[in-house]
């Protein structure tokens, strides 16, 4: 039953991988040389498209994604550096179309506040394992602790008679 | 103590939780802010919708409270907002430019006959690469401008009513007042 699932499961993942694929509208540009043509399209990849804000610049088939991408080859032909061509973007339309965005005081949150949760627990982890271990070295009183060793002494020696 | 802490720690951060939660109802993630906003316009020089052989540029818009309005014919939003433009240009306050945004002249001319016209003047941006020096994503945007050029506020989507009696016209205002 499990097995089938998740057969089920990864044939829609390749499906789906499939049909994302097929989205893919790139214009016919026009490149010199094969790295060229990689590094145009591992750019628009790390860019964000603004009007179908969940897809990159190199999925999206929107209007303004055409014209960004048409503006991002005309600057790689001109020879502007991928900072350059980041900076252009961002000036226009903010952190916003970066798929990573930079550290600054912003976004510390977002780039920190899962390590500071993961110390917090941690921390807390650490702290009720402390107490755990140190309740259990008080756990018994001392008359409990007779009765225990009571107890135990009578079934080792009823265990001593049956063998 | 400890005992209430145990208690109370979690509930903070309920609260925490929901405070965060709350605001991110009343957020909507297609308003994206713009980075323009208290910087100097964008250059432009365009050719103009009703006379193709004049050009407005973004010195046309200087030297005064401007307003930029970006709209197209095949933008359903930006006839919705056409009415309450109407009612802004004719208060007088400030003057409205627009930007024809990647439409067909004909049409635009066709539209502004129809609906009437609230702009100064428009300018017409055929390929659209004014709009992206402009950080346009969608039609309808508006932004307002101060004395001196500098980009003052954005509004993103159809300007309504209430846009503009909470924050148009008051910073209109503000902006005349200041010299």
């Amino acid at each position: 039953m499990i097995k089938k699932l998740v057969t089920i499961l990864a044939l829609c993942l390749l499906l789906g991988t499939g049909i994302a694929q097929a989205g893919v509208t790139l214009e016919s540009f026009k490149f010199n040389t094969e790295a060229e043509e990689q590094h145009f399209k591992d750019l628009i990849e790390e860019l964000r498209c603004l009007v179908c804000q969940n897809q990159s610049l190199a999925d999206s088939d929107a209007e303004l994604a055409h014209d960004l991408r048409a503006e991002v080859y005309g600057m790689i032909q001109e020879g502007k550096t991928d900072a350059e061509i980041v900076e252009f973007l961002v000036a226009r339309y903010g952190d916003f179309v970066l798929y990573n965005p930079p550290i600054k005081p912003s976004t510390y949150l977002l780039w920190f506040g899962p390590f500071v949760l993961l110390a917090i627990a941690a921390l807390l982890l650490l702290r009720s394992i402390r107490r755990q271990q140190k309740t259990a070295a008080n756990e018994i009183s001392t008359e409990e602790r007779a009765r225990l060793d009571a107890l135990l002494g009578s079934t080792t020696s009823s265990k001593d008679k049956d063998q | 103590m400890s005992r209430y802490l145990r208690y109370l720690v979690p509930l903070a951060i309920f609260f925490i939780l929901v405070a965060f939660l709350y605001r991110g109802l009343s957020l909507d993630p297609k308003r994206v802010p713009s980075p323009l906003v208290g910087k100097p316009m964008p250059e432009f020089s365009l050719p103009r919708l009703k006379d193709p052989a004049a050009t407005l540029s973004d010195s046309d818009l200087k030297g005064k409270v401007s307003v930029l309005n970006i709209w197209a014919t095949w933008c359903v939003s930006c006839r919705a907002e056409h009415e309450v433009l109407l009612q802004l240009a004719n208060t007088g306050l400030v003057n409205i430019y627009g930007l024809n945004y990647k439409d067909e002249r004909a049409k635009a001319q066709q539209w502004l006959q129809q609906l009437g016209d609230p702009y100064v003047a428009n300018a017409f941006d055929a390929d659209g690469r004014t709009g992206i020096d402009w950080g346009v994503y969608g039609a309808p945007e508006t932004f307002i401008m101060d004395k001196l050029g500098m980009i003052r506020h954005k509004h993103i989507g159809p300007l309504t009513v209430e846009a503009l009696n909470s924050t148009i016209l008051p910073l209109i205002a503000e902006l005349q007042a200041t010299p």
